[in-house]
């Protein structure tokens, strides 16, 4: 799960890992009212728009002035729109709130993240002078310059080993010890608070001397959440595709893209085999869906219309495997949902659907489908299925 | 021979009592499987598929002298479980449970390590070796005894290709589904060094997917250490980068865990990575000639 900027820095400030002094507006008015309160007059404020993404300022979502009034400003024009920055996709992302902070002056911009090593069990604390920048550009330009430090769980990161990734920043004492500080907060954080990944970019050391977390990105396991409740309470559907959303309020695996074929499935693997193969055959996928290993008549009755939602779809392929659950049983379950959809006014018989069962009982699936009165397009094999789909929009 | 698990290996079925564990308990009786029982806390002296439930796991191995277990409990639980397990004396714990923190695999797996136990997932749909033991909930008559060692992140991807192996007459020693969370016991590496060594073996499968480097580190050991052919599928060619597609560790992150890069990984090491998933089984039947033609071992 991701969270805000403002979210991950109310759990920066629990931690130690220091920041600008900020206030969140939802309003213009709060917007002015929090300028006023921050006022400094050798500070500026940044304003910075609150979305679930990366590439803000490329996108217009910060801005940088001296007066409360141009706060309120920028507040009033980008509050309630939709932010499309390079990492959002063209539709956006909702602007529902603003970070105001009094910054000072940037001297150097470094860059670090902590993420979990899945390949060797540990944790692994990722540092570079190059910060502010996409730091995947650098890793693929100057790989030289990323520098990683890995650490047990168990042990936590030791002053040692993150003062030494401190110093290939910055070798004054001062300036690693703290840096060291941070990198120590941030795996703290980030094993109590079950995280995937925590990055600030930039960390910057201000031209007082001072060290700040300019940024903040936090995102939290999902599986984690059942015992981090405040931080599960944080949730922002907003931020979220609408259909990605309504497909996990009933236990639903969605995943919305580009292309105009709808795909329902059973298991991940599956379901990501059968975007692939729609690919293969010249198509382009609309979704990744999984319905379970079960496959049963509400789930899929749901998958639909998940699906006939989205007016991008001009095919539907269920591409269902039958291991446990038999496919005679999943062939009146794909009937019983196309019935309900159809007798509930959605428009399911405009569109080709095309069925392909394998595993136990498929003779009999099978043959329950052709004998429905429904315009099933039946394939016999993923291949056929795959093309057959393809085709049927061609 | 095949890996891990036979005739012989007595299973105990962590969670028996539950919808899941019940269920699954059944069908692996009925395949074969020596289910020696079962455990739930508190419902120790209960008969459940005609096996006897323990309250704790010391009772049940103390009782039973099984050597594996299988856990069906809640993603809350499930580490608990697998140490119970350990801690009992199982040697091979296959975890099916979706769900578990990251974070909480992390500290498990080194703890299973350090006691020398082989753990299975989590989030994964078991191990079977046809004909003679299956743990898990694969269904068990799509597979068939044969010289085809399989290793995969997923479940019903994995079916499908037991099942075109099958159709096409090739059988499998033993199937391995190592699961989709990002941190798990058994690894592509370890299952490929298992399936190397096995002489039953004569050639693996190997489904993947993105997210993570396991593909990746999978090459560099086949590169070096396998000599039998390897035919691969890495699901997820058209999956979006920073979104989990279904399985926890099924994530493109900060560029990394493509199934490109993955693709040339194992293509540089030889391996015969098929572009659709529909072709595993005519892929490896072509691959599998090619090295036996007449001289196979086993009978395809």
């Amino acid at each position: 799960m991701n969270i805000h900027e403002f979210q991950a820095k109310e759990l920066f400030k629990r931690y130690g890992i220091p920041f600008h002094n900020g206030i969140v507006a939802r309003t213009p008015d709060e917007a002015y009212k929090a300028a006023q309160e921050l006022y400094d007059p050798i500070r500026q404020f940044a304003v910075k728009a609150q979305v679930h993404a990366g590439g803000r300022g490329k996108g217009g979502g910060i801005k940088m002035t001296a007066t409360a009034d141009e706060v309120k400003a920028f507040t009033a024009k980008i509050l309630g729109k939709q932010l499309v920055t390079p990492q959002t996709g063209p539709e956006g992302k909702p602007v529902d709130q603003v970070l105001i902070e009094s910054t000072s002056e940037i001297g150097e911009e470094y860059y670090a993240s902590i993420v979990l090593d899945r390949s060797v069990y540990q944790l692994c604390l990722i540092v570079s002078k190059q910060g502010g920048m996409d730091i995947e550009e650098v890793a693929h330009k100057e790989p030289e310059k990323i520098i990683k430090q890995h650490f047990d769980l168990e042990a936590g990161l030791s002053h040692d080993d993150a003062l030494k990734a401190a110093l290939k920043l910055n070798t004054d004492p001062k300036s690693a010890d703290t840096l060291a500080k941070v990198f120590q907060a941030m795996a703290k954080l980030f094993v109590d608070c079950d995280c995937s990944l925590i990055e600030i970019n930039p960390l910057a050391l201000m031209k007082n001397g001072r060290i700040i977390a300019i940024d903040a990105k936090i995102n939290i396991d999902d599986n984690a959440l059942y015992r981090l409740p405040e931080i599960a309470g944080w949730y922002d559907p907003a931020q979220e595709d609408p259909r990605e959303v309504e497909a996990r309020k009933i236990d639903l695996s969605y995943v919305g893209l580009e292309g105009n074929i709808g795909c329902i499935v059973n298991g991940a693997g599956l379901a990501m085999a059968t975007m692939d193969i729609i690919k293969y055959a010249g198509g382009e996928p609309a979704n990744f869906l999984d319905v379970g290993g079960g496959a049963n008549k509400e789930k899929v009755t749901a998958a639909f219309k998940i699906l006939l939602r989205d007016t991008n779809v001009k095919a539907i392929l269920v591409n269902i495997f039958g291991g446990i659950m038999r496919c005679d049983v999943v062939a009146e379950g794909i009937i019983a949902a196309v019935q309900d959809l159809e007798k509930s006014g959605l428009q399911i018989n405009k569109i080709p659907l095309v069925v392909r069962l394998e595993g136990t009982n498929v003779e009999k699936g099978r043959e329950i489908l052709a004998n429905s009165k429904l315009r099933i397009i039946a394939a016999a094999s993923f291949e056929e299925a795959a093309r057959k789909v393809v085709e049927s929009i061609q | 021979m095949s890996v891990l698990v036979n005739q012989k290996t007595k299973v105990l079925v962590q969670g028996i009592t539950g919808a899941h564990g019940s269920f699954h308990a059944e069908k692996m009786i009925e395949y074969g499987t020596q289910v020696a029982g079962g455990v739930t806390p508190g419902k120790g002296g209960q008969t459940v598929c005609g096996v006897p439930v323990f309250n704790t796991m010391k009772e049940a191995v103390a009782a039973t002298q099984a050597t594996a277990s299988v856990i069906y409990v809640p993603a809350k639980f499930a580490p608990a479980a697998i140490v119970e397990a350990g801690e009992a004396g199982i040697k091979l714990i296959i975890c099916i449970t979706e769900g578990i923190p990251a974070l909480d695999m992390v500290r498990i797996i080194h703890w299973v390590k350090k006691n020398k136990i082989v753990l299975i997932g989590p989030n994964c749909p078991g191990i079977i070796t046809p004909g003679e033991c299956k743990i898990g909930i694969m269904p068990g008559y799509i597979h068939k005894k044969g010289p085809i060692g399989l290793v995969s992140r997923s479940g019903t991807l994995t079916y499908e290709a037991v099942w075109q192996l099958t159709q096409l007459g090739l059988g499998q020693s033993t199937c391995i589904g190592i699961g989709g969370d990002p941190v798990i016991g058994t690894t592509f590496v370890d299952a490929l060094a298992l399936f190397e060594k096995d002489p039953e073996t004569e050639a693996i499968v190997m489904i993947g997917e993105i997210g993570g480097s396991a593909e990746e580190e999978a090459a560099q050991f086949i590169k070096k250490n396998v000599t039998k052919p390897v035919v691969a599928f890495v699901a997820g060619s058209t999956a979006p980068s920073g979104k989990r597609m279904g399985h926890a560790g099924a994530i493109i992150s900060g560029g990394s865990g493509k199934a490109e890069d993955k693709i040339r990984s194992l293509e540089e090491a030889g391996v015969s990575v098929v572009p659709s998933p529909a072709v595993i089984g005519r892929t490896m039947e072509k691959v599998y000639q090619a090295r036996y033609g007449q001289k196979s071992r086993s009978r395809v």
